[in-house]
């Protein structure tokens, strides 16, 4: 574990701690569960934001994705009678294509990522609201089909499914990022393409592949939320999603240039998002500050975060300093 | 020049502590108006952290600085301005979108009396007679982005002058410089001194300075290793003084064993040069010199061979089977390997670790199932440490903290685990000191010994003559010529170059 992220768990455990203490509510088992839930549905589009970051790109279009293929899974089920699993296989093959097609755009006709992935976010934001009618595609079907249901708003051992999913991604994530030829090459292509190149790294297919298993994970994370929500707004569902996914990428120590960060950190990220929305709601705080709330904290985070950096480097410095002061004056004493 | 007076300067025990070293240790440095003083040192040897004290980028914690006859603990960067002191840096980063005037005068632009936008006319005017001063053969309205390398260092040196400089400190001028180019800097630098402008020349061309050194001073482990007057200029001692003991068989050649032609190129069209078809031979057992003008297309003809650009016609055959072009992974695959020009931009993740930055392209060999074996990476990284003394505490650490000689090492050991057959250099000494140097000439003596084939590149005549066992030289993309060992000499070289 990186010292970032015990700063970062140090962090949650201290918000965790205050809001037990004015609301002991916090800790009850309906309301861990239900954060859990939120953590999960949260989490998945969050390291699938990371993939991303971690090659000094960008993916804005989550949030519209979400609610597009969400739109899509609901309506091919409840107005097409498509059995589930094939909605779903559909569902991921789509969410792979527009993975694709971000990957294709930004190396071969090497468009800046915040571009292709601004127009994205517009693009299927449309496209929903246009395929609805701007209508809302509601679920009837939640009793009509127990397995999925269950295997997707279910909970074992009153664990939410969601927060499972989350793990075990959370852990894949982990080893691929942490652990495998292809984790190296992620954080080699975002330090310097360049070099990348020289090292005879496949650089193109590794951006691709990261913008694939993005759009992959989001599509995940998009049925999860249209069984959550059981009805989908197309023009509000998941609003700023990416923009949360953002954000606990860089509390989980992503730099936007590329090359760093830690799979252990998004979790915690994610974590802290949820505790502090949680927060909001527990403390009586006005809903509306919500977002208030939750950019100061991060604002507040960061800055912590490079003062006590920089306290360090200079402690760390003294400390060799005297060190060296004391070896370097004995021969300079004699010559 | 005005008629400022000439600058008297003394840094008297400065010692400067960084966070893991001592950079400076009690180095005192004397520059009086009108002489031109060579700073020479190993890399790491301090060079750099003086220039910041000098430029007021850092503060020493001990000593002091007497300038014109005042005492100051430190300068700072306005200071350092007020009193004329200016540098031309080693990496050179000037403003591509601007033009030549637009650089020179930066943040002090006139304005117009009227409305207060930037009056280009005045800036022309300023800038104009620097420029015929320096001899240059660009204008002020000159796009930057349309320079040579040697131009873009005279625009530094007339942007150091438009201060009223009375200390100019010069930090591997020629590093990227062909040789009439450096020629002309050096009569540009006499100049400057007749004018009664101090110069601080710091430079790893031995040769420079003792071309135009009145005197040098000599750096070593971040203290004064002794100075040299005049008189005693020469090769040898400022060998001595840099390293402390005398460089014996500084260049040698391999021994000679012709093996099979390993790298052939047939009518091979780079990018830069569509119409100038390249066919060379790399035997193994050689190092073959690739010498030329800066800009005759040599890292163009690396590049296309690597892989990293497409070809624009022709092949490449590696022992006699045809490399697919444009594709870096195939042309490793075929056993060659380059190390490049830009050891920062290319050949390394500076943020990485010394082992993750050696075990990078080779990741998949110690790889069970795509995940890597830290053990064996760690292993690998230790035997590169010792096999090329990099001088490394450890294997965690990011590659930035070495000294450049260092991070060369890096470079190479990169590419030792892949058992190149064909291994190209560019400038691959280029600002490293002199114990580095020896050191990748060993390392290039043992490859071409051990059968691979050497294509060195590179602008230093000395070592190109000195390591070579023939020279191909380049000339406007094309091949002009090839010299065996025998028919090696500078002129010989030049005159193909020139054409």
């Amino acid at each position: 574990m990186h010292k970032k992220d015990i700063g970062l768990a140090v962090l949650v455990l201290t918000v965790g701690a205050i809001v037990t203490l004015v609301n002991p509510r916090f800790i009850s088992p309906v309301n861990l569960a239900n954060t859990a839930n939120l953590i999960g549905l949260f989490g998945l589009f969050s390291i699938a934001e990371a993939f991303v970051i971690v090659t000094a790109g960008i993916e804005l279009s989550i949030g519209s994705v979400i609610a597009l293929l969400g739109v899509i899974f609901i309506d091919l089920i409840a107005s097409h009678g498509v059995p589930w699993p094939v909605a779903f296989a559909i569902v991921l093959v789509l969410s792979v294509v527009i993975g694709l097609l971000h990957g294709w755009l930004i190396t071969r006709l090497k468009l800046q990522p915040f571009v292709v992935t601004l127009c994205g976010l517009l693009i299927y934001r449309g496209i929903a609201r246009f395929y609805t009618r701007d209508g809302t595609a509601g679920f009837t079907f939640g009793t009509d089909l127990p397995m999925l249901e269950y295997l997707f708003v279910g909970r074992t051992a009153g664990v939410p499914h969601s927060v499972m999913a989350f793990a075990v991604f959370a852990v894949l994530a982990w080893f691929l990022l942490h652990r495998t030829v292809f984790g190296r090459h992620l954080l080699a292509v975002g330090k310097n393409e360049e070099a990348a190149r020289y090292c005879g790294i496949n650089t193109k297919r590794v951006i691709v592949t990261a913008y694939v298993l993005c759009a992959f994970l989001t599509g995940v994370s998009a049925i999860f939320f249209a069984m959550y929500t059981k009805s989908v707004q197309p023009s509000a569902h998941g609003n700023f999603y990416e923009l949360y996914a953002i954000a606990a990428a860089v509390l989980g120590g992503f730099s936007l240039r590329g090359g760093e960060g830690s799979i252990v950190g998004v979790v915690l990220g994610v974590v802290l998002l949820q505790v502090l929305q949680n927060l909001v709601n527990l403390l009586g705080i006005p809903s509306s500050l919500n977002f208030a709330v939750m950019g100061a904290v991060i604002l507040v985070g960061v800055i912590a975060d490079t003062q006590f950096h920089a306290y360090r480097q200079r402690r760390h410095h003294q400390a060799t300093r005297s060190a060296l002061a004391e070896v370097s004056r004995i021969p300079s004493a004699n010559g | 020049m005005t008629a400022a007076a000439r600058i008297s300067l003394d840094l008297i025990g400065i010692t400067k502590f960084y966070p893991s070293a001592v950079a400076l240790n009690q180095v005192s440095l004397g520059i009086r108006g009108g002489e031109v003083v060579g700073l020479i040192g190993e890399n790491g040897a301090g060079k750099s952290t003086l220039m910041k004290v000098l430029g007021g980028t850092i503060a020493p914690d001990e000593g002091e600085i007497v300038i014109d006859g005042e005492t100051a603990s430190h300068l700072t960067p306005a200071e350092a301005l007020a009193r004329g002191i200016a540098f031309v840096h080693q990496e050179l980063n000037p403003f591509f979108n601007l033009d030549v005037a637009g650089n020179v005068l930066l943040g002090r632009e006139p304005r117009s009396r009227r409305f207060g936008f930037i009056d280009h006319a005045a800036m022309a005017r300023r800038v104009k007679p620097l420029l015929d001063m320096l001899g240059a053969r660009f204008q002020p309205s000159t796009q930057a982005s349309e320079l040579s390398l040697a131009d873009q260092q005279l625009m530094e040196i007339a942007k150091a002058l438009s201060t009223n400089v009375r200390l100019l400190i010069l930090d591997e001028p020629t590093s990227s410089l062909t040789l009439a180019e450096t020629q002309r800097l050096l009569d540009v630098v006499r100049r400057l001194r007749a004018d009664g402008v101090a110069i601080l020349f710091i430079t790893h061309r031995l040769a420079e300075v003792e071309a135009v050194g009145d005197r040098v001073v000599g750096l070593r482990d971040g203290r004064n290793a002794g100075e040299l007057q005049s008189g005693n200029i020469n090769r040898d001692a400022m060998v001595r003084l840099m390293i402390g003991r005398d460089v014996t068989q500084f260049y040698t050649p391999p021994h000679v064993r012709q093996g099979p032609v390993v790298l052939r190129t047939r009518n091979l069209r780079t990018e830069a040069y569509p119409q100038a078809p390249v066919d060379i031979e790399v035997r193994g057992g050689e190092i073959l010199g690739l010498a030329g003008l800066v800009g005759a297309g040599r890292t163009e003809l690396a590049r296309a061979i690597f892989g990293i650009d497409p070809v624009q016609g022709g092949r490449v055959e590696m022992n006699d089977k045809p490399v697919a072009s444009g594709s870096v992974p195939a042309a490793i695959a075929a056993g060659i390997c380059l190390v490049p020009e830009d050891r920062k931009g290319e050949g390394l993740f500076l943020d990485f670790s010394l082992s993750e930055n050696v075990v990078m392209p080779n990741l998949s060999a110690i790889a069970t199932a795509g995940f890597v074996d830290r053990g064996a990476e760690m292993e690998i990284a230790d035997r590169s440490r010792s096999r090329l003394s990099i001088r490394a505490p450890r294997l965690d650490r990011a590659v930035s903290e070495l000294s450049g000689g260092n991070q060369q090492k890096v470079v190479l050991a990169k590419w030792l685990g892949l058992d190149p057959r064909l291994i190209i250099l560019d400038e691959p000494t280029r600002g490293i000191d002199v114990g580095a140097k020896a050191e990748v000439y060993r390392l290039m003596r043992d490859l071409a010994e051990g059968g691979a084939a050497v294509l060195m590149i590179s602008s230093d005549m000395e070592e190109v003559i000195g390591v070579s066992t023939r020279v191909a030289v380049m000339r406007r993309g094309a091949i002009a010529g090839i010299l065996s060992r025998a028919d090696l000499s500078e002129e010989a070289i030049l005159s193909l170059a020139v054409g």
